[in-house]
């Protein structure tokens, strides 16, 4: 689903002939090359390849926490390049939720204030942080288990307040670095269908990166990486029987 | 957001409990050991206060400058005078006048001739019974036997002295020593007592007589040393007594050898080296506080970010600038340094406080002391107890926190996803 808004107004992320190369020692590790890609608002897109072929590279700099060798990456209309550590991080604060494969929850705060963390970087209001905190609990199933500390939810559980904690703030951006990679199929499949909901309802972007078959079938769009490289860019439509 | 800090650190102990208590603990040790130190110090000053020079004292200019030399021939004359005008110019200090005499005290046998003699340490002092003395010197609480003297010709002996003269209570001594002219002196007593001070000069040979009974067996009338002044609070203060010599001494003018002169203890008593040491020793403690405790506050605010790197990455990831995330750092390590330190002087005043008022008796630890200046162990709680162990306590949390949470600076975000994907 689309939200409104001109062509060029509906383009999220775009990156031009993206090169991240890392030193290893005296020689250069090409992790990313010559990638050129455009993700438009409200997509479910995911990166798939073979370990090392750079997935997590991408979405660090489309995440604004590195910066690009060469070519340009263009976020939010912030050319991720340019952006001063401060201007980034104002950034990611405000427009990008992330999800990792760890689950990553402040280890002594309650599913509640785990989700409030993002609100509160904002400055928001008490209110407006409570009204949204419940909507983002209920969206992902977990308004009774809001005062659970992380200590105290499963797996699948935790990584829905994760996803809370990247929605509740309605980021115009999710990443999600192997979200289900900790997780069994059944949770898997629940969180992928949570993720779906909240694509459809709040029109936010998702891009991931995967190797799980079971995050592959709901993807609307797959793009395979193979050594730094595109190989292959393909719509489908999802299977989320 | 404070509040969120806030709750975060009171749930997670071992970042509240643990450096709170660490800090609590140390701030209370050095207050303590401050507050002892000055104790320790107020005790040995307040003898050598009490039995030998005062918190002031006045005496001829010749007798001050002869020191430990000083003869009765340089004795201050008029004391009756000097006393009044001290009284009435300084009414608030305790005066007392004071003699020391040496001499030879003769023990007769029951025929009258001399049994045996002895060299003696004589201290003639206003035994009277509204008598300051009877106070600075603890005399009720020295008393090893017998009374003190209530008749005139009566004296008391240090106990061992005694024993060893084989004298006995109400027994007739006689003091073999020199007028104020140098010629012989020879004057009877009667002994009423006999005292143990507990100061090694004082229970070797002494014999303490009353100050009228001597000038008369001395042939000084209205003569005496020195007179003693003892300041209001019971404790030597260097500034207030500097400032009551230099009133003194301003309407006393050097017009010749025999004129009164005010001395304040730290000079009286050449003890001026040792006021400065136990001050530098104080500081000295102060400082290895601060630096030990600085270390282990700075290792905690370490192992803290170790054990909380993933927090820290993930807030972060978030959308945290580092200047936030170490602004938090260091407002949690100035609310531990804070309450730590206050909760820590409290205790350290506490423990101080019941040093001070009801003391440690530890005579039962070292019954065969002879140096014991005061068998109770004191501490005194002055204004510096209040920030000696407060300001290190705080600022070593503080700074431990600052220098440690730097390594905020050092995360690199590319790193982070890495980091929290495993
Ligand atoms: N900071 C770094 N320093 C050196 N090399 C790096 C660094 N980060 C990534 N690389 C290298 O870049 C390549 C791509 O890494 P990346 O983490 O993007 O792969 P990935 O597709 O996410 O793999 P996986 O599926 O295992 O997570 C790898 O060869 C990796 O070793
Ligand atoms: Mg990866």
């Amino acid at each position: 689903m689309k939200n409104g808004g001109g062509v060029e107004d509906s383009v999220v992320v775009s990156t031009d002939k993206l090169v991240r190369t890392f030193r290893v020692g005296r020689s250069e590790l090409v992790a990313l090359k010559d990638v050129s890609l455009e993700f438009h608002r409200g997509e479910f897109a995911g990166l798939v390849g073979p370990s090392g072929s750079g997935k997590t590279t991408l979405l660090n700099i489309i995440g604004t926490l590195d910066t690009p060798t060469s070519g340009t990456a263009t976020v939010l209309g912030e050319r991720v390049e340019k952006l001063s550590p401060g201007q980034a991080a104002a950034l990611r604060s405000r427009q990008i939720g992330f999800i990792f494969q760890t689950f990553n929850l402040l280890p002594v705060y309650s599913a509640y204030e785990n989700v409030e963390f993002p609100l509160l970087l904002l400055g928001l209001s008490s209110a407006e942080r409570r009204k949204k905190v419940t909507d983002a609990l209920e969206w992902v199933g977990l308004a009774d288990r809001a005062k659970s500390k992380p200590t105290q939810l499963s797996g699948g559980e935790s990584q829905r307040v994760a996803i809370a904690r990247a929605v509740v703030k309605r980021p115009e951006l999710v990443l999600a670095d192997e979200p289900t990679a900790n997780l069994d199929a059944e949770n898997s499949h629940k969180i992928l269908q949570t993720m779906v909901g909240l694509n459809r309802d709040l029109g936010t972007t998702f891009i991931f990166s995967t190797h799980d078959e079971k995050v592959i079938r709901y993807l609307r769009r797959k793009i395979s990486l193979v050594d730094g490289k595109v190989a292959n860019d393909e719509a489908r439509s999802p299977n989320t029987d | 957001m404070l509040l969120f800090l806030a709750k975060g650190l009171f749930r997670d102990r071992s970042r509240s409990l643990f450096p709170l208590l660490t800090c609590a603990i140390g701030v209370a040790l050095v207050v303590l050991m401050d507050s002892y130190l000055r104790g320790a110090t107020d005790a040995m000053f307040n003898a050598t206060a009490s039995f030998v020079c005062g918190h002031v004292r006045v005496a001829t200019r010749a007798f001050e400058k002869a020191g430990t030399d000083a003869t009765n021939e340089l004795a201050l004359l008029g004391v009756d005078s000097v006393m009044a005008e001290l009284k009435r110019d300084f009414p608030d200090v305790a005066w007392s006048p004071r003699t020391r005499f040496g001499g030879l005290i003769d023990v007769p046998d029951s025929a009258g001739n001399t049994r045996v003699q002895s060299p003696v340490a004589g201290l003639a002092v206003d035994l009277s019974e509204t008598s300051p003395e009877l106070k600075t010197l603890r005399l009720e609480k020295s008393l090893a036997s017998g009374r003190l003297p209530s008749r005139p010709g009566e004296i008391l002996l240090s106990d061992d002295f005694a024993r060893r003269l084989g004298v006995k209570l109400g027994d007739k001594v006689t003091l073999v020593s020199s007028t104020m002219n140098g010629s012989i002196a020879t004057w009877n007593f009667a002994l009423s007592g006999t005292v143990r001070f507990g100061i090694l000069a004082m229970d070797r040979g002494a014999m303490i007589a009353d100050i009228k009974d001597i000038q008369q067996a001395l042939d000084m009338p209205d003569a005496a040393d020195q007179v003693l002044g003892f300041l209001p609070r019971g404790q030597y203060d260097d500034r207030l007594a500097s400032r009551l010599a230099a009133k003194y001494n301003s309407v006393h003018p050097d017009e010749d050898k025999y004129a009164p002169q005010m001395e304040t203890m730290r000079w009286a008593s050449g003890l001026g080296a040792m006021f400065d040491i136990m001050g530098a020793a104080s500081a000295l403690i102060a400082f290895i506080f601060v630096t030990a405790m600085a270390v282990v506050l700075w290792n905690a605010g370490l192992m803290g970010s170790l054990r909380r790197y993933g927090e820290i990455g993930v807030r972060l990831a978030i959308g945290e600038s580092k200047h936030a995330v170490y602004r938090s750092l260091l407002a949690e390590a100035l609310l531990v340094g804070l309450i730590g330190s206050t909760i820590g002087t409290l205790v350290g005043l506490a423990l101080s406080y019941y040093l001070q008022e009801v003391g440690l008796n530890i005579s039962g630890m070292m019954p065969n002391a002879t140096m014991v200046i005061d068998d109770v162990l004191r501490a005194r709680i002055a204004p510096t107890s209040m920030v000696i162990g407060f300001l290190p306590g705080l600022l070593a949390t503080f700074f431990g926190a600052a220098i440690s949470g730097l390594g905020v600076y050092k995360r690199q975000t590319a790193m982070l996803a890495k980091e929290l994907g495993s």
